[in-house]
């Protein structure tokens, strides 16, 4: 075990590295990187003298090597907008984003598994073509456009919810079920799949043969079996939901990284852009790593040398 | 040599070509039906479209569709913030939405599908580079690095395909590169070797055509995630620039009217919503039909 998370935290170094080196080339792609530090009407003097306080007079590996010591302790530059360090403000809006994709997951996982494990049991009934197409829906509905219209049905129509902001409990019910309806679609789908794959095998005919009920046979046998797919697609599926948040955090005008992610680029605000391209690729590794030890604790039968 | 290959993977089902087994299922017709209705918006839009799409009409602003209260018997679904007709709008759309999708699509698959065929065939030092480049690459939110990399380069119409096409590639790189590893040591391929076949006759020669059918599903499936991409751009205003109409940039468009008038954004979404659906269930139909094993699931 400790081998396998050492041989696999190696293999996470060069991802990492070259993680770190495309957020740093962002500023790159477009020729001069002052252009979008310095205004337009300054100088070619001050310019050139920006330059070399900044080091970007240096050769590229050394800027390079310069901007990996500094992202490792945490300092990303200083926002152009908000003349405030990046990663202060980056942390500052993570509690808003968090909530928001904590709140999503929590729905997708409450609603999908248990969907999905009906339709499973209910083969072929009902149920499990609702639960098919629903989940067929919610893999092809955009998330601004589900946003979008609930927005108009719940705000607009029936005024019943605020059509955005943050703070209270029914500003998070709806950016909550925007986010949260794709993800509910795709566990649903995976616990269903992987339900009737469990429902097949020869513990359930032994656990119903010795007289189990038919709940205990089915959500603690059978769903405890499939649960593991299901976990690996809701650890990969973090992905998806951080893609899924910055359309969402704009439609809802929620004051997460999201939204300053997006508000950023349309103001060309780079140094917040690199730290949240940078902080998010991680996040991303890091939550694939953990998954992946956490099949180890779940199923005793994984072992890794 | 090929006869042989083409023994070895065509399925034993008398003459039921894959093709046909694919237009005996509803689902596929009625796919294929809207399919060729956008297809037919995107080639010659005027034939369908009741008006101009960048004529204004500032007297007839946010009309409805025309079962509504605020609506004229001329525009079937009503008009956006500047009077022009909805309907016209959403036609002249497909024409920007297919061609960007499609061809960012393409340069990913053949990309993607290189490079997998090469990591999977060749293995070794090049097979590490190119997995460690995967999972980087699947690492970033795409959408974030998109819009920050169109952000920077403007989005032009071959920005927006070339970084489309290339947030892409780790995808069907993956899935050509596993059909690779699971075909390479077939028979058929031991076969080409001894009879002297070089590595690039081998690779695109025999093992090229027997994964292909994996290669075309999973084409489909992106193609989805393109118009997704796509759409999620012009939504954000990064897309083709106004006032070419863009499907995500009408929502968007008639997302600062809500109070006013719902039908500008809520059609438009239709049409993505429609295409995306579209491309994922041509997807599933064309899985159960290239490999009949799986068409009870």
């Amino acid at each position: 075990m400790l081998n396998y998370l050492v041989r696999r935290l190696l293999v996470t170094v060069p991802v990492l590295l070259g993680i770190s080196f495309f957020s740093f080339a962002l500023l790159y792609l477009s020729g001069d990187p002052t252009d979008f530090l310095l205004p337009v009407n300054v100088p070619e003097a001050t310019r050139e003298a920006f330059r070399v306080a900044q080091g970007f007079d240096q050769p590229l590996l050394v800027q390079f090597v310069n901007f990996l010591g500094r992202a490792l302790t945490g300092d990303f530059g200083t926002s152009l907008r908000f003349q405030q360090s990046a990663g202060s403000l980056v942390w500052e809006r993570l509690g808003a984003t968090g909530e928001l994709a904590l709140a999503a997951m929590v729905f997708a996982v409450v609603v999908g598994i248990p969907a999905g494990a009906v339709a499973a049991y209910r083969f072929g009934g009902f149920a499990d073509r609702a639960v098919r197409a629903v989940s067929l829906l919610g893999q092809a509905i955009p998330n601004f456009y589900l946003g979008v219209m609930a927005v108009i049905v719940f705000a607009v129509w029936l005024r019943v919810l605020p059509s955005g902001g943050r703070g209270t409990l029914e500003q998070l019910l709806l950016p909550a079920l925007t986010l949260g309806f794709g993800l509910v679609a795709l566990i649903a789908r995976v616990t269903r799949s992987c339900m009737l794959d469990a429902l097949k095998q020869d513990y359930i005919r032994t656990a119903r043969a010795k007289g189990l009920t038919e709940g205990l046979v089915v959500w603690k046998h059978a769903l405890r079996n499939a649960f593991i797919p299901v976990l690996t697609v809701i650890g990969l599926q973090f992905g998806l939901l951080l893609n899924g948040v910055f359309v969402t955090e704009i439609v809802f005008s929620w004051p997460g990284v999201g939204r300053l992610a997006i508000q950023s680029i349309y103001s060309r605000d780079f140094p917040v852009v690199q730290t949240i391209v940078f902080l998010s690729a991680v996040t991303f590794v890091f939550l694939n790593l953990l998954v992946d030890l956490l099949y180890a604790v779940l199923d005793p039968r994984i072992s890794y040398r | 040599m090929r006869s042989l290959a083409a023994n070895a993977t065509a399925p034993v089902v008398g003459t039921v070509t894959p093709l046909r087994r694919l237009l005996r299922s509803t689902s596929t017709r009625i796919s294929l039906a809207f399919l060729f209705l956008v297809l037919l918006c995107a080639i010659a839009p005027s034939l369908l479209s009741p008006h101009d799409p960048y004529q204004q009409d500032l007297g007839n602003r946010l009309l409805g569709p025309v079962f509504s209260e605020r609506a004229h018997p001329d525009h079937l679904l009503g008009t956006d913030q500047l009077g022009r007709d909805v309907l016209s709008r959403i036609i002249y759309g497909a024409r920007i939405t297919l061609l960007v999708c499609a061809q960012a699509m393409l340069l990913s698959a053949v990309v993607g599908t290189l490079a997998g065929l090469f990591a999977g065939y060749m293995g070794g030092w090049f097979d590490q580079i190119i997995m460690r480049l995967i999972d980087m690459q699947l690492a970033f939110p795409v959408i974030l690095l998109v819009v920050a990399v169109v952000a920077i380069v403007g989005p032009s119409l071959t920005n927006l395909i070339i970084i489309m096409g290339i947030s892409g590639w780790p995808r069907f790189a993956r899935v050509a590169r596993g059909s690779v590893l699971s075909c390479k040591e077939m028979d058929y391929v031991d076969a080409a070797r001894a009879v002297g076949a070089g590595r690039w006759r081998i690779m695109l020669q025999h093992i090229l055509p027997n994964i292909l059918s994996a290669l075309i599903v999973y084409a489909s499936f992106e193609l989805a995630r393109m118009i997704l991409l796509e759409a999620s751009l012009s939504f954000l205003g990064l897309g083709v620039q106004p006032p070419v109409p863009t499907w995500g940039g009408m929502i968007n468009d008639g997302r600062q009217y809500i109070f006013q008038s719902w039908g500008a954004s809520f059609f438009p979404g239709l049409a993505i919503l429609a295409l995306i659906l579209t491309f994922n269930m041509l997807g599933d139909d064309l899985r159960d039909a290239l490999d009949p094993r799986l068409a009870n699931d």
